[in-house]
């Protein structure tokens, strides 16, 4: 495969908590190639983000282990300088909250020129006014000569996510990493901004890789998916494989857990427990056990690895062979129903 | 923006009539008056009383303050009765060498404050950091006159680097260089005095605003973008985090006011601190109510700067 941008191997990012390290990121692997959205699943606390984080860098106080390959280049703890010049022109980033992203006290457009210019000190002042124009036109900003000079808390939340989107994309980046960029946005300006990110991804050809907890968001944006789970990647496989036939508990769980219009339900699924945190995570055994209890524990494996079930479609641990959605007993069905 | 800095400045007017009563209250609470102290005893009582209603001193409250504040207006304190000359020109020559020192403490102030709040706050939880808090600690546990006396001590006695009081050497002439040099050296050891005890608050204020700008996910933005590290602090921390320093400004004003109480009158600096003191002690009415009033009205304008200061720097307080 000679289109992989990105070759991610063994990476382990870990965080001091007293006087311990403790991985939110455990020994992921995976690659990302060029004009593909990977998207990255799981839920809060899986370690979604810390996994950008690293990719680019932008870890203040953690230890990272592992490679990160890119273009013959190990990122991991990779020179500082090359590390800047990367960000914001070959890599960009787009973040969730687009309102604390934006530094409150400059107006966007100079936001945006700052990125321009980072990069590409010698274009002049008046190139780059009309290049961050352009990028505003791009990302379907209304009146871009007047948006330039109004400041992030003058504009609308969507208005504010495309302005941070055209940072990001300002110097054509080959890798756009879109950390959860539409769950702080409602319903009708998230489709909005998915059709903005599926549209540059064809204009720019970039490398997507798109974390959210939305289902329904990697249904309609992504090639392929990696569902993550504690650290670690539970199951990965290009998009109709995944939806079609689902493997780990995990990602059944988290299927099952969406409403459908098409069949009707008395309740919804509702994954038992929450993610452990980073100290109490066990560091053995398979991590998703304890959220479902009923499946045996001869079902799992002692050290679960990734097994390649059908080409390209990875599964973690063996317990997805035994696995089953429980009978709800009488009693929760009235809990629920009440 | 206009409108709001005109609204905020109306809003002084208010407040400095209340300030004005509130003054004037306080001195006819008093007990005495203009006459009780100032007249020979042997003259006759009748005469007294007559003298009295010939300059209004039995007048309704409402009208004798009418009358005072039109004096004021017109820069008329009335009499110092210990100086035996008008208000107006004693405390004329002394503002000036009070607002002196005042400026040349703030001026140090902040030469002390931002570098230090900034390094202690860039590089929190160092032992760099620490020497820095320590620092502020001793600042806030010492008291002003204490640490003033000790540095007039080791600075202007034991050292003989600074003179130990006045404003100025006696016999220079104004204007020249001389006697300008004469009169920052008699400055910088109050100014400076004061200044490292009052910073302290300033460079904590700095560094939690740092340490709470630098984990803000703009900065995490502006790394993404590829800015280098010193871009980083210069152009987006710094800035943000001066926000609320700028606001302090004027308040910080309304400290100086109690700080040169205290060290005019351990340098035998001849401002109005020094003579504030010295009109308690001696009972010089009309000098205190003046200057009250002054004090007050420093206070009120520092306010305003303030909030002058933040609706230019910061765009989400612009009203349209």
């Amino acid at each position: 495969m000679n289109d992989v941008l990105l070759e991610i191997k063994n990476l382990k990012t870990s965080f001091r908590i007293k006087d311990d390290y403790y991985a939110a990121v455990d020994d992921v692997s995976l690659n990302v190639r060029k004009n593909e959205v990977l998207a990255i699943v799981g839920e809060s606390g899986s370690g979604k983000s810390a996994f950008a984080f690293s990719i680019m860098g932008l870890h203040t106080r953690a230890k990272i282990e592992g490679e990160i390959n890119y273009k013959g280049n190990n990122l991991v703890n990779a020179n500082a300088n090359y590390m800047k010049q990367l960000r914001g022109s070959e890599m960009g980033m787009i973040f969730q909250d687009a309102l604390s992203a934006l530094n409150p006290l400059m107006v966007v457009g100079a936001q945006i020129d700052e990125a321009i210019f980072l990069h590409n000190p010698k274009i002049s002042k008046s190139l780059r006014k009309k290049q961050v124009i352009n990028l505003l036109n791009q990302v379907g900003i209304p009146r871009p000569e007047k948006t330039y000079y109004q400041y992030p808390h003058e504009l609308s939340g969507g208005m504010r996510q495309r302005i941070v989107i055209a940072m990001a994309i300002s110097n054509q980046p080959e890798l756009l990493i879109a950390d959860e960029p539409t769950t702080a946005l409602d319903v009708t300006i998230q489709s909005q901004i998915l059709d903005l990110i599926k549209e540059l991804k064809d204009t720019i050809h970039a490398g997507i890789i798109l974390i959210t907890h939305d289902l329904g968001v990697v249904a309609e944006m992504a090639d392929r998916v990696a569902v993550m789970y504690a650290g670690q990647i539970v199951e990965i496989a290009d998009i109709y494989t995944l939806m079609e036939n689902p493997q780990h508990p995990y990602t059944r769980s988290l299927l099952n857990s969406i409403p459908t219009l098409a069949e009707v339900k008395s309740d919804l699924h509702v994954i038992q427990g929450v993610v452990p945190s980073l100290q109490n995570l066990p560091r053995t055994g398979c991590r998703f056990a304890s959220r479902i209890p009923w499946i045996k524990d001869s079902a799992h494996e002692a050290s679960p690895e990734l097994h390649e079930i059908s080409h390209g479609h990875f599964v973690r641990c063996t317990c997805y062979k035994d696995f089953y959605f429980p009978e709800k007993s009488e009693e929760e069905r009235n809990y629920v129903a009440n | 923006m206009w409108k709001l800095i005109v609204r905020r400045t109306l809003i002084t007017i208010p407040q400095i009539i209340v300030l004005s009563l509130l003054v004037f209250i306080l001195a006819q609470a008093m007990p005495g008056d203009a006459l009780t102290g100032l007249i020979d005893p042997s003259i006759d009582p009748a005469t007294i009383e007559a003298m009295r209603e010939r300059l209004g001193l039995n007048n309704p409250w409402y009208v004798q303050y009418i009358d005072w504040i039109k004096g004021v207006m017109q820069g008329d304190f009335g009499q110092s009765f210990r100086f035996k000359m008008p208000v107006s020109d004693l405390i004329g020559a002394r503002m000036i060498n009070t607002l002196w020192l005042s400026l040349a403490t703030l001026i140090l102030t902040y030469l002390i404050a931002i570098p230090l709040g900034i390094i202690s706050g860039r590089f929190n939880d160092t032992w760099l950091d620490r020497v820095i808090t320590g620092y502020t600690y001793i600042g806030f546990a010492a008291p002003l006159f204490i640490f003033a006396l000790v540095m007039l001590f080791i600075f202007g006695f034991q050292l003989g680097w600074f003179p130990t009081s006045g404003s100025v050497t006696p016999g220079t002439t104004p204007g020249t260089l001389e006697y300008f040099i004469s009169k920052v050296n008699h400055l910088l050891l109050p100014a400076l005095s004061m200044a490292l005890i009052t910073t302290v608050s300033t460079v904590q204020y700095l560094r939690s605003e740092i340490i709470d700008t630098k984990q803000k996910d703009f900065i995490v933005t502006a790394r993404a973008k590829g800015a280098s590290e010193s871009r980083v602090y210069n152009r987006h921390v710094l800035r943000n985090s001066l926000l609320p320093i700028a606001a302090f400004f004027g308040y910080e004003i309304t400290g100086l006011i109690g700080g040169t109480i205290f060290i005019e009158n351990i340098f035998g600096y001849p401002g109005m601190g020094e003579l504030f003191l010295s009109s308690i002690s001696l009972r010089d009415y009309s000098v205190m109510t003046a200057l009250v009033l002054l004090f007050g009205l420093a206070a009120i304008i520092g306010a305003l700067l303030s909030d002058i200061i933040l609706s230019l720097v910061d765009p989400r307080i612009r009203i349209k």
